[in-house]
């Protein structure tokens, strides 16, 4: 189908249903804004007509919704919401697609919603702080000696450069974490994100030389044993980083790490 | 040890982390400041690589020198030597350096690490990681930043806002910041103050810039005394596609492989472009330049785009051309996957079936907060063809500082190496190197500062007048509409100063940007609220990115030559006598003006010549 062909097609107008939270502590509550039809809008540029001119469809001049964004190339993780129910990157999201036919009873209504299993700072915009605190707990990065010319890196081969690739693109977005039946926002479980990010760092030659404390994080309370095996993660992942490869990894390396473990206890 | 000091690092994108990482290490505390977390920073955008010489390019007869030339050469020696000549001696140490961080560069059979051939240079020097350079060393200076953090010497601001330098007795002694999320504003004292805050594409509306780079922290800078170089220098890229939100990069590999870019030869055509058979069809640069075709360089590719929307031809008589690859083999269109997928998530189109729409987009910003160094004159190393060569003293306290003493800038926001245009891969190293170079020297230099200031009522009067200013822009009830004074500013900046700039155009467009901070005067916000309020945050920038446009139209204006990115149509030539000179633009308080100095670029190493890319042949 060819784009005028696709647009003709399309309603003069549409309505984003937006669920709103005005602070931390306040009740959530939806408001509606109606808005008119133009080719190439994304989820970004429809919060931009709202914030332009945030009137709902009863005509009621209110506060601006508030969110979360920064690349709008899907690269930087920040604008990610809950978007006719699935979670993704508002950015990689246009009308046209939230609109095809068969898309459900929701018809010309789009509904965006921010993440359920992170804290509402205001509106859609989320505190994914607990993410990033993960990494530290974690120990994410290569300890090297500092910042002088000590010559390159460990020699790796093109296939590890590709493994540790396809975790490296992880951009904390939470993707992962909001579809994860496991985690919630009053538990312990860390979630798939940081199960990947102690394998892309195990991998790694001098990175490695961190990996039993990672185990150790790991083989503890909201480690790799909370994890319920729905592999929703791997489904949502917008970057279709290997998810369950890597529980999967974290497993058998926290078993051996374990056993050594039990054997070494008693020297 | 700087016993009680800290130092304040502002934005943290690669600049920004390189510097805390260095700074860090040296063994000042760093406060890193950043409107978003630090790891999704507008540096992950970057995709094709950075450049270094390297031991196969070095067989093959290149060398640092020659990495250097390129650089001063392309940015048509508007580069100040001696920084271009330390960072690309310095970048095959920091390959190294971020290769031992874990960044996942492409390997080769061996497991070296691969190289790709990029614009300006006939040796392959770039370094990749797959797609995505950018974040992938991105994410490797987060790392080390997150290890330092874990230590207790760095302590991350992330969701917090710059408002101003807060400047005593002529001497940069912190910041004044704002909470994003709470509203709180406070001070921040430190020793030193790296401003590290990118671009200002935002001034264009839309650009290829992420939506933090508003270019309002170098304003306030700039509103502060900090004199910008070279503002006029905006790099357009060629090819992006335009979105309703912002302008998304069409990687130049697509014409490369032998896509086309044309127009209906009827004006405002409406045709399914599939429909339109080849006889009505303006394949304009075929035409006009039968011997390049469509891969005439890329500031011509960029002119002829945007000339030929001017003259109504563009797709529906908007601003949009077809970039074609339809009638490629399927062969070359897989080649070109990685593009094109970006593409087609953008757009909904496949572009294997469709043309893509593609305009000129504002991509770089070259000029920006003007900065000293302090050279040095040393042997040469292997490569170099001159007894002597001028680098940067290592650990000088004033490299890359602003004349207001004590705030130093750094990357993008800074308006060394890159000169009147950038290279492509060059942006990635600039910004490490600033980092990791000059990290030292702001800890040198914190270490001179008395242990506490008493600069007390200057913190105080500052942060005053910000939680004044913010009051003041709450309770306004006027007329404007701050998005739309701002679509206005962005349409205006992109029409009188991007692709094509010509003198009574920029007049009227800098009459428009008066006009603009008289109605600024009269808006009014959307929301009066005390918590998140991103209304206010916006608001507030475009009150900074007036000026700044005006400083940009301004050195338009008065560099009255063209010169690598800055093309004038009514002074088509380079002209060295006297426009081979850094445009200085102050901030005249007092008249709300920006005012113009020119001051000489030394020419220690690479006498001048001629750019003649693309002129070689015929």
């Amino acid at each position: 189908m060819s784009q005028t062909e696709t647009t003709s097609k399309r309603p003069s107008r549409f309505t984003v249903r937006v669920k709103r939270q005005d602070d931390p502590r306040s009740a959530p509550y939806f408001q509606a804004f109606e808005l008119e039809y133009r080719p190439n809008l994304n989820v970004i540029s429809i919060l931009q007509m709202i914030a332009a001119k945030p009137v709902t469809t009863e005509g009621k001049q209110v506060a601006p919704v508030a969110w979360d964004c920064n690349c709008l190339e899907e690269v930087c993780g920040a604008c990610t919401m809950v978007i006719n129910g699935k979670v993704r990157q508002a950015c990689s999201c246009l009308l046209d697609e939230l609109l095809a036919p068969g898309r459900g009873a929701s018809g010309e209504i789009v509904t965006l919603e921010p993440m359920s299993k992170f804290p509402v700072v205001r509106d859609l915009f989320v505190d994914r702080q607990r993410m990033f605190d993960n990494l530290l707990k974690i120990k994410a990065w290569v300890p090297i000696d500092g910042t002088h010319a000590r010559g390159p890196g460990p020699r790796e081969t093109q296939e590890a450069q590709e493994e540790r690739y396809a975790i490296s693109r992880c951009m904390t977005c939470g993707c992962c974490l909001e579809a994860c039946p496991q985690f919630t926002k009053d538990n312990m479980f860390r979630g798939a994100q940081i199960m990947a990010q102690a394998m892309y760092f195990n991998r790694h030659d001098t990175g490695k030389q961190l990996k039993d404390q990672r185990l150790d994080v790991l083989m503890g309370e909201g480690g790799v044993h909370d994890c319920g095996n729905a592999q929703n993660c791997v489904k949502v992942c917008p970057k279709e980083i290997p998810l369950t490869e890597a529980i999967g990894r974290a497993g058998r390396q926290i078993t051996v790490h374990a056993i050594k473990k039990f054997f070494n206890a008693g020297k | 040890m700087t016993q009680g000091k800290r130092v304040i690092v502002v934005g943290g994108g690669l600049a920004g982390l390189a510097a805390t990482v260095r700074i860090a290490e040296a063994g000042t505390p760093v406060d890193l400041v950043s409107m978003v977390p630090v790891k999704r920073s507008h540096s992950v955008c970057a995709q094709g690589g950075i450049n270094a010489c390297n031991d196969v390019a070095r067989q093959q007869g290149y060398s640092e020198w020659q990495h250097m030339d390129e650089t001063l050469y392309g940015g048509d020696f508007l580069n100040h030597q001696p920084p271009v000549y330390e960072m690309t001696h310095w970048a095959p140490r920091i390959i190294d350096l971020l290769d031992r961080m874990g960044v996942p560069f492409n390997r080769t059979t061996e497991g070296f690490r691969d190289l790709r051939l990029f614009g300006g240079s006939l040796f392959k020097r770039t370094h990749f990681a797959g797609a995505s350079t950018g974040q992938q060393l991105l994410y490797g200076l987060d790392e080390q930043v997150r290890r330092y953090e874990a230590e207790g010497k760095v302590t991350k601001y992330e969701f917090w806002e710059f408002l101003a330098p807060v400047m005593d007795e002529g001497v940069c002694r912190g910041i004044i910041a704002q909470d994003m999320r709470t509203m709180e504003i406070r001070s921040l004292p430190g020793a030193a103050v790296v401003m590290a805050t990118g671009g200002c594409g935002l001034i264009y509306g839309k650009s290829t810039m992420s939506m933090i780079c508003n270019g309002a922290a170098a304003a306030r800078c700039y509103i502060a005394g900090a004199p910008l170089g070279n503002p006029e220098m905006i790099q357009v890229h060629p090819t992006a596609i335009p979105g309703e939100d912002k302008c998304r990069l069409m990687s130049e590999s697509a014409r490369g492989e032998g896509g086309r870019v044309w127009v209906p030869r009827k004006k405002g055509d409406t045709r399914d472009p599939r429909k339109i058979p080849e006889a009505e069809r303006y394949y304009f640069l075929e035409e006009k330049y039968p011997k390049y075709g469509n891969l005439v360089p890329r500031d011509i590719a960029t002119r002829e785009i945007f000339w030929v929307c001017q003259e109504g031809l563009g797709i529906g008589g908007g601003n949009m051309v077809y970039l074609d690859i339809t009638h490629l083999p399927r062969e070359t269109k897989d080649k070109l996957a990685a593009i094109l997928e970006i593409y087609e998530t953008f757009t909904g189109d496949d572009p294997r079936e469709t043309p893509m729409k593609i305009f000129p987009a504002v991509h770089y910003s070259m000029g920006g907060l003007y900065t000293v160094y302090t050279p040095e004159e040393r042997p040469p190393v292997p490569g170099d063809p001159l007894p002597g060569v001028v680098g940067l003293k290592h650990g000088a306290p004033d490299n890359m500082m602003t004349p207001l003493k004590g705030l130093y800038a750094f990357g993008e926001l800074n308006y060394q190496y890159h000169g009147a245009t950038r290279l492509g891969a060059n942006a990635l190293l600039s910004c490490i190197f600033d980092g990791l170079f000059c990290g030292l020297s702001v800890h040198n230099y914190a270490l001179e500062q008395p242990a506490s200031s008493n600069s007390t009522a200057a913190f105080q009067q500052a942060a005053e007048k910000e939680k004044q200013k913010a009051q003041k822009l709450i309770d306004n009830q006027g007329e404007h509409n701050p998005y739309e004074l701002h679509q206005r500013l962005g349409l205006e900046m992109t029409a009188a100063a991007t692709v094509v700039k010509e003198e009574s155009r920029m007049q009227q467009a800098r009459e428009s940007v008066r006009q603009m901070k008289q109605q600024y005067k009269s808006i009014k916000l959307a929301d009066a609220g005390g918590w998140t309020n991103q209304n206010l945050m916006f608001a507030r920038a475009l009150g900074d990115m007036l000026p700044y446009a005006e400083a940009i139209l301004a050195a338009s204006i008065a560099r009255k030559e063209s010169r690598g990115s800055h093309y004038r149509s009514d002074y088509t030539q380079r002209v060295d006598d006297p426009f081979h000179k850094t445009t200085v633009v102050s901030y005249d308080s007092a008249a709300d003006e920006p005012k113009i100095d020119w001051e000489d670029i030394p020419l220690p190493m690479v006498p001048l010549r001629a750019r003649t890319y693309g002129k070689v042949e015929g």
